[in-house]
């Protein structure tokens, strides 16, 4: 056991509001904006696909292989870095947010196509004999089973985007990541805070994911039992 | 003989390069039961659901109720109408899974036919009562044997008030127990003088409920007879063929 001497603990915890803050002010809303965003992308993407829209199925599939096929990282640097060259300069924040957004909303997508594809197409077919649109039949039958059996890696899309968020510190977002670098830089106390920062990022994935099991039971689960 | 309430005439239905109906002609009348027999692969289902356009057939033409309708060209607008005066009872019974047994009845009524809910429900709970499903109004699909939710799936195309319901094999995923219940509730429904069309290997519905048989083989309709005189006088051999190899019933 290492001792933590006085000096580490008076940082650790001098530090904590310093990093928590850039977390409530920036990480999360960072990614829940971006979450919410990507959410109407992937919807999009995914009903074209499912409808197989001539033209715009090939454009869905070509943003999915562009976006799934390049790093996250390099995405943030063409937009933040590499736009400017063509005169369009971002402030960090919304660079950040548009490309969180295209980024989950490729996965997403996908995600939510696989739900869709899962549902008996028998489904589809009992709601024309009796007479419903293919809209009605999207709305009321297929999108309400789908989103259903979606809902739990839909979680870990989100999970997932809120430790990406640090990535947004390489673009000068002052979030959870680059607020303890800036502290470190200071006070060369490296591992306690870096394992600091990993604990806020934990308790956050702790938290979405006691909000999953909520969410999880109180979506209708259509008579089916679960363990 | 009654007025004509179905006639397909010409149905040409191909799967890529295998033609599974050879141009098929077949007449309902209204309040007639009509039962289509045949080997598995003889394009009983796909007719069905060319007349629904559940499959869209390369030609042929439907009338329905006074209606005509081309099968490889009709528009949006006419394959709604079609599905409107029509029902649909799916061997695999196809409820909606994310409604209730009431819901599933209602939903066409509410949704479709943009019917007021207490009315809807009214409907429904009759249509329900009608098939013995009245008490489980509140229960989901998965909750229910096959065969309640294949009388859910009757109730579900009575109330729409069809001028003709289509049944595609309604009874082929049920054990024998649960096939009875079925078959009794269609049974009801043809009493009360339904129009209906049912692809079927139930001999027995065949024979004692159906009024006529339409014999089905590669894609044609090899004979189409009163179901006693198809049981009874079969006067052709692959007919008589087709009824040794399914029990003797003939």
């Amino acid at each position: 056991m290492v001792p933590v001497s006085d000096r580490v603990a008076e940082i650790l915890l001098d530090s904590f509001s310093r990093i928590l803050i850039p977390g409530l002010t920036a990480t999360i809303p960072l990614a829940l904006i971006s979450f919410a965003i990507a959410l109407v992308i992937a919807m999009a993407v995914a009903l074209v696909q499912y409808a197989k829209v001539p033209v715009l199925t090939q454009i869905a599939r070509f943003y999915i292989w562009i976006i799934r096929g390049t790093p996250l990282l390099v995405q943030l640097y063409v937009v933040f870095y590499g736009l400017p060259d063509f005169g369009i300069v971002l402030d960090p924040f919304p660079a950040a947010i548009i490309v969180f957004s295209i980024n989950t909303g490729a996965y997403s997508a996908e995600t939510i196509r696989g739900a869709l594809e899962a549902v008996p197409s028998g489904q589809l077919e009992a709601g024309y004999c009796v007479g419903m649109s293919y809209m009605q039949i999207m709305r009321r039958i297929l999108l309400p089973q789908a989103m259903r059996s979606a809902f739990p890696p839909l979680s870990n899309e989100l999970i997932a985007l809120v430790k990406d968020t640090s990535l947004a510190a390489n673009i000068t977002v002052l979030e959870m990541l680059m607020a303890t670098q800036q502290i470190v830089s200071r006070t060369y106390e490296a591992l306690p805070l870096y394992l600091e920062v990993a604990a806020i990022y934990l308790l956050f994935s702790t938290v979405l994911t006691w909000l999953q099991g909520i969410g999880e039971k109180k979506l209708a689960s259509f008579g089916m039992e679960r363990g | 003989m009654a007025q004509e309430m179905l006639t397909l005439e010409g149905v040409r239905k191909s799967f890529g390069d295998v033609e599974v109906l050879h141009g098929i002609d077949l007449t309902v009348h209204r309040g007639e039961v009509v039962a289509i027999l045949g080997p598995s692969g003889s394009g009983k289902t796909t007719l069905l659901r060319c007349a629904n356009f559940l499959e869209r057939a390369d030609a042929g033409t439907l009338a329905l109720g006074g209606e005509s309708f081309d099968l490889a060209h009709a528009t949006k607008r006419e394959v709604a109408a079609v599905r409107k005066k029509t029902a649909f009872v799916f061997q695999s019974y196809n409820l909606f899974r994310n409604r209730t047994v009431l819901g599933n009845v209602t939903e066409g009524l509410i949704v479709a036919r943009k019917m007021p809910r207490a009315q809807a429900e009214k409907i429904a709970r009759d249509c329900l009562e009608r098939v013995g499903m009245g008490d489980r109004a509140d229960a989901y699909p998965v909750q229910l044997s096959g065969g309640q939710q294949q009388r859910v799936a009757i109730a579900r195309a009575m109330a729409t008030d069809p001028e003709i319901i289509y049944f595609d094999e309604p009874t082929s995923a049920l054990d024998p127990e649960l096939t009875i219940e079925v078959l009794g509730s269609m049974r009801r429904l043809a009493e009360d003088g339904m129009t209906m069309l049912v692809v079927t290997h139930e001999m027995g519905f065949a024979r004692n409920v159906a009024d006529r048989v339409v014999f089905m083989e590669g894609g044609s309709v090899v004979a189409t007879a009163p179901s006693a005189e198809f049981f009874e006088h079969p006067d052709n051999d692959r007919v008589r063929a087709f009824l040794r190899t399914v029990g003797g019933e003939g």
